[in-house]
Formats: structure tokens, sequence, C-alpha cells
């Protein structure tokens, strides 16, 4: 996969040991004088281990690097302590209702409509902070399903407002953990044979991208609420699944990529081609999957500030649920997003070219370190071939 | 993740430099045990194969399994000392003695004409056949005249690797 450029890197160091062979075995110039020292020397090789045990590249992609405390100073400190009780005694529990408000009304609406046809109900829930959430989320449950289930015959408007209504949802959510956003570059609009392609930090990019536009996207199936989230709201924008560890998915979800490409009238197509989360300070390996589709991609760069919150999400360590709640008792989530210009394959440039300068611009718009490594190693191990080919 | 001298007192630090004989400084300690904190996901005080082979790039090196070998289970301290060789101050002698090691790591003593086809074989994998490294090495032995059945010890394999341009030395970034 991608171990070419690593390989060519170790080729340097080792002594050419083919030219070395008695001149039967290969008709080739006369052997060279080879000392024993050199045939034994195996140093270079050991310093590459040494220095690979030290640090490495792939390891620094999901560090997630703790930010330096400023609360040590003796007046800072109670400001620190009195922003804590305001972050998780305010609003963490504003967030939380929020969310939960708003999302298990939509949840029951769901269920309910699914078994009863258009009519449905909702819990009143008392309070003033509540009652507008109830609002937002009685406009959404109103429109929604009678809208889905009504209108099936007219898939076009449907679906239009099936769209904005998801873009509504995602702006709620965004607000429920304070999402400060700045969008540069020109909106990406709807048209057939186009793909998106951004840098992957965390779950909560797509919902960030998501907000502006309404979005297709390829995700892998996650376990618990989240996957619950996925099949029912989600499904209504066109998303496509995918399992990693299912080698044979890849060809069945790359079929389904090229039919979702082809129509006009569906969603756009995100995809996050690294595969994985990744630290907001590097970018690894695109995947070559989004760039053989025969369209235009159009990349999109995210970066996140880290001042009040680092948004990576380091799905090894923390559930997805620890995560939202870390971003939720911070102040806000800052970040930038900037919509880059549409690019196509070029003449005679393959795929993984394709993707490399793909990566080259994105890495640089958002100040992205570049990482010859793939993704998916944070899940597997090199397979023996790569070591073969060393 | 990151305090971790908070974790590691003074003297622990100071422990862990003598065992190394002073070849590494009290930051380049601190930083190693933020490594080996980080390599040691279970936080069992140790570091497990299988952990050292979720390194990429070292899983990829041609010596990987004889180094894990060497560097399979070691506490902090041994892990440190392990390093130490890689470090600017050790000396010449240190470096070959590890290079030995490596070569011999069933810890005979000596190294014989197995040892060496099998190195031989780490580092070359499928691109020479089993005949080819045999030829090789013997040539090579003939032409600084060694038989086949010859066992280096130590001192003959400093005296034949020592070289002014051997290096092998390893930053610890400090941050």
């Amino acid at each position: 996969m991608a171990s070419s450029s690593v390989a060519a890197d170790m080729e340097l160091d080792r002594p050419n040991l083919e030219d070395y062979l008695p001149p039967d075995s290969l008709p080739q110039e006369a052997p060279r004088n080879l000392h024993l020292r050199d045939l034994l020397d195996i140093s270079p090789v050991l310093t590459e281990a040494a220095g690979a045990i030290v640090d490495d590249s792939f390891t620094r992609c999901f560090k997630s690097n703790s930010p330096e405390p400023w609360n040590w100073n003796i007046y800072l400190f109670p400001l620190w302590c009195f922003g804590v009780v305001i972050r998780y005694g305010i609003l963490f529990p504003l967030s939380c209702l929020f969310i939960v408000s708003t999302n298990w009304e939509v949840i029951e609406a769901n269920i309910t409509s699914k078994t009863f046809g258009v009519k449905r109900g909702f819990r009143e829930a008392g309070g003033p902070v509540l009652n507008t959430c109830n609002r937002m989320v009685s406009i959404f449950c109103r429109l929604f399903f009678p809208v889905h289930f009504l209108l099936k015959g007219q898939d076009k408007l449907r679906s239009k407002i099936e769209r904005k209504l998801v873009e509504m949802m995602c702006s709620v959510f965004v607000a429920s953990w304070t999402g400060v956003i700045k969008y540069h570059g020109p909106r990406p609009s709807t048209r057939p044979h186009q793909v998106f392609v951004a840098n992957h930090t965390s779950m909560i990019d797509f919902i960030i991208l998501e907000q502006m536009t309404a979005f297709a996207v390829i995700m892998q199936k996650h376990p618990g609420w989240v996957g619950f989230i996925q099949k029912t709201i989600l499904e209504s924008v066109g998303c496509i699944w995918f399992n990693r560890n299912d080698l044979r998915d890849r060809e069945v979800t790359a079929r389904k990529l090229r039919d979702h490409v082809q129509q006009s009238d569906n969603n756009p197509l995100l995809i996050f081609p690294e595969g994985t989360c990744v630290n907001n300070q590097y970018t690894v390996m695109f995947k070559k999957g989004a760039f053989e589709l025969g369209c235009a991609v159009c990349p999109i760069a995210i970066k996140y500030n880290k001042i009040f919150v680092d948004a990576f999400w380091n799905s090894k360590k923390q559930s997805f649920t620890m995560h939202l709640v870390r971003l939720m008792t911070s102040w806000a989530v800052v970040c930038d997003v900037w919509y880059l210009e549409p690019q196509y394959l070029r003449e005679g440039e393959t795929a993984i070219a394709f993707a490399e300068r793909v990566r080259d611009m994105i890495a640089a718009r958002a100040g992205l370190k570049k990482v010859p490594w793939d993704g998916y190693l944070k899940h597997n191990r090199p397979s023996p071939k790569h070591t073969e080919e060393k | 993740m990151g305090n971790a001298s908070s974790m590691l007192t003074q003297y622990d630090i100071e422990e862990v430099q003598e065992h190394c004989n002073y070849l590494f400084s009290q930051q380049e300690i601190v930083s190693l045990y933020a490594r080996f904190c980080q390599l040691d996901r279970s936080a069992k005080g140790f570091i497990s194969e299988d952990e050292f082979l979720s390194i990429p790039e070292f899983s990829l090196n041609p010596l990987s399994k004889r180094l894990l070998r060497m560097v399979d289970g070691l506490n902090f301290k041994d892990f440190v000392a392990f390093l130490s060789t890689f470090s600017a101050k050790a000396s010449l002698r240190q470096k070959i003695e590890l290079i030995f090691k490596v070569y011999d790591i069933d810890g005979k003593g000596k190294i014989t004409f197995k040892d060496l086809l099998e190195v031989l074989q780490d580092l070359t994998g499928s691109f020479m056949s089993e005949e080819q490294r045999e030829q090789v090495v013997t040539k090579v032995l003939e032409e600084a005249g060694y038989t086949m059945d010859c066992a280096f010890s130590l001192e003959d394999f400093i005296q034949i690797i020592d070289h002014p341009g051997l290096k092998m030395e390893v930053e610890v970034p400090i941050d």
C-alpha cells in the first residue's frame, strides 16, 4: 500500500549485496572486493530500529498534546476555578438538556411515526429553557416525518426539505457545544460528478460540514447510540456504510460510491480519505478510492484552534460520548473551514499521485505536516509483504 | 499524557542515570520516560512485544525480530540502558558489543557461520537464495582469511569491525 516511499529510504543504507555474488550466478561486472567488515556492519539498520523505538512519525500523528497550563498563578487560578464551575455547572447541563430534548423528540417521533404512520406524539416538557428547544424540535418533527411520508410521491421536494432539516439539526448540535466556525471559500454546490474530500480529526468534522450543506457521507459503522443515529436520521441524506474490518466490503463500497456520484439528485458525497481520525497537526496518506471515481474532487481543509479545547478524537482512548462531554464542557470549539478549488485528474496522473497532490493542497491550507504512513496502521499491523520488500 | 515527570521523582531519574553510566542527560531520561509510557499502553511497567510491533517503522525493520528478543520485557531502567548504547557519548566498544550481541542472539559468546547466515537472511529475505547466501559468506570469509567453521569471539569481532567511520547514534528529542 503506502510503504514504497519508506522502502526507498531504507534502500540507501543497505550495502548492495547483489554485486558481490560469484560471477557464474549473475552475469554482471566483476565483483568488487567485499571486506568482511562491510558484511558484518549492520549498524545503519540498528540505528534505524533504535530511532523508531525512541520516536516515530506514525505515533506522533495520533498524539494529543496537552495544552500549557495557564492557571498556575495565584490570580489566574481562582479565575480558572470559576470557569470550571460555569463550564461544568451551567454550560454542560444546558448543552445536555438541549441535545437530549432535541434528539429524544426526534427519536421518539421517528419511532412512533414509523409505527403509526403520520400520527406522532411528543412529550411536553416544562421550563422556559426547554420550551425553546421543544419549539425547535416540534417544528422539526412536524415537518420532517409528515414530509417524509406524505411527500413520498414528490421525491424532489421531499429531499429538499429533508436536507434543510438535517442542516438545521446539525446547527443545533453545533450550537450545543458552542462551535465557532469560520467558513472560507465558495459554498459547495449540488452538481453531479463531484466528490468532496476533507481531512479528518473527529466525528464532529462531518457535522460542521453538514451544517452548511447537506452532504451524503461514507462512514464506518459505529456501535451504540451513534449507530442508532446513523441509521435513523442520516439515512435520509443517503449515506453509505462500510465496515473497516471486512475486506470484501471494499469492492461493494467502491461500486456504491460510483453509483452515488453518477446520479444527479443525490446529495454531494463527502469522503474522508485518511480513513481514520488524526490529530490536527499531521495528515496521513490518503486512500486512493475517492480519487478513482472519475469526477471532480473538491478539497476541504479543516483546522481546529486549540485555544479552548483539543478537538482530536482518539478513538482508541475515548469513546465518542466521553469526547462529546469534553467538547461540551469547554468554552467553545473554534475552527476554520476552507473550501478549495475543484481538482481534476491530470493527463497521465495515477490515482495515487492525484491523491498526493490534493493532500498537499489541504496540508498547505490548514498548516498540517505530511507523513508517509497509511492511516489503517493504527488498527492493523503492516503485513509481512512490506517487511519482505525491505 | 504530558506530565511524565510528575511520576518520576528526582531520585528515580538519578538512579536511572547511574544505571546507564551517565550517557543520557536528565532531560533525555524524562523524554524517554514519556516515550516509554506512550508505548506501554497498559501501564504494566514493561513494553510487550506487541507494543513494540505497533510502531510501523520498527516492525518493518529487517532485524526487528532479533532486537525484540533483546528488548522484550525490559523495565524502564533496562530500556534506558539498552538505548544508551545509541547515545553519542557511548564508547565505540560498547556499540560494537551490541552488534555482537545481535549476531550472537543465543548468547554463546561466539559468532559462528550459522549466525552470519541468519542475519544475512534477515536482511535480504527472498532476494537471495540459501545457496547464494552461503556462497557470499564463504567467499568473504575466505578473502579475509577465515574458514567456514570459524567462530568469532568478541575481541576478534571488535578487531574486524572497528573502523573510524562506524557511527550508531540516535538522538532523543527533548520537548
